[in-house]
């Protein structure tokens, strides 16, 4: 088995997921990463798959990987996400499905495999993605906010489940940071929701790995089913 | 029925295993002799449910990395089935041995 701690993190291929991977490269892990696309650039200590979390056959076969390679699995992090921001009465069907598919279908199918993984050494930690979309019922998120809804439920559930099998299951509620998921989203648009924080301005990436950082410590063990906002807009 | 690399016997012996191990790590004791007629779900069984839950994931688990076996033992028609493929090891055996003959023959 590895010595060191494996960390799973998906949705690597840019934003917050590929600063993940550095931030746990630097604190010396082995970081397993995924995405829809190949990624073109190589880091030491991080093995890239190709795969659609919300494909259950790809998923399961990532994590049989990641048990052959390393025999073990200490987090899991499911940074993937999309979003689509329209109104509901202009939001497609086969939009409406995407959403749901890989935040709500993406996040069970890589917690229940991960859980599967972890539960042979009792020992896991796995953050899940809310957004502050959430308890700001932001129009025109109409989908999205209610697919990290359900990810919260999730997230507070699985808790209770994967207890005694040694496993938390928290879940962060980002504000809005400068990545490629809010690049389409109106300047003002964007300005109102930070004008609603109690802390009025963008979240960081190291915002985000604080919270994460804090929810994976092994001193952490009472900590689950819990969801942290940024910026007090929760 | 069975593969040519896996048989009944090996079956059982697998359940037995995947069963004393459960039972170890869930500090409930071991029963003097497991056999195929041995309880493990439902009233005066071996097992709780989240020892039922752990004993399924933790077969599929060895099925695949021991026998190349990728099966889904806890599906919805497993569970709506009114003989329950779970109450006894041969019970579960009988419906191991039906999973793989199902899948040897989509291949």
């Amino acid at each position: 088995m590895t010595e060191q701690e494996v960390v799973l993190i998906t949705g690597t291929s840019r934003g917050i997921g590929r600063f993940l991977v550095e931030h746990f490269l630097q604190r010396g892990a082995l970081v397993e990463g995924c995405a829809r696309s190949p990624v073109d650039w190589e880091l030491p200590g991080y093995t890239h798959h190709q795969v659609d979390i919300s494909n259950e056959g790809q998923v399961k076969a990532m994590l049989s990987a990641i048990q052959r390679r390393h025999g073990r699995l200490d987090i899991a992090i499911n940074n993937a996400g999309i979003a689509a921001m329209n109104h509901a009465l202009l939001t497609p069907g086969e939009t409406a499905s995407r959403i749901l598919n890989i935040n709500v279908l993406g996040s069970f199918l890589v917690c229940r495999e991960a859980a599967k993984l972890m539960r042979r050494r009792n020992y896991g930690r796995i953050v899940n993605f809310s957004t502050i979309a959430v308890p700001l019922r932001l129009e025109g998120e109409a989908l999205y906010a209610a697919a990290k809804s359900a990810v919260e439920m999730l997230t507070r559930i699985l808790a209770r489940e994967f207890a005694p099998f040694g496993i938390t299951v928290n879940a962060i509620g980002p504000t809005p940071i400068e990545t490629d998921l809010i690049r389409s989203v109106p300047r003002e648009k964007l300005q109102h929701i930070i004008d609603t924080l109690a802390i009025r301005r963008f979240g960081t990436f190291a915002d985000i790995a604080h919270v994460i950082d804090f929810f994976v410590h092994p001193a952490s063990n009472y900590i689950t089913g819990q969801v942290i906002y940024l910026g007090g807009g929760g | 029925m069975t593969s040519p690399t896996i048989n009944r016997t090996d079956l059982i012996n697998l359940v037995i295993t995947s069963l004393r191990d459960v039972l170890e790590q869930s500090g409930r004791p071991l029963p003097a002799t497991i056999e195929e007629n041995t309880l493990l779900f439902g009233k005066g069984a071996l097992l709780d449910s989240l020892a039922l839950v752990t004993i399924v994931v933790d077969l599929e688990q060895r099925l695949e990395e021991e026998h190349g076996l990728t099966l889904t033992l806890a599906d919805d028609r497993a569970m709506s089935q009114r003989n329950s493929p779970f109450r006894s090891v041969g019970a579960l055996v009988d419906y191991l041995e039906q999973l793989i003959h199902e899948e040897q023959s989509r291949d």
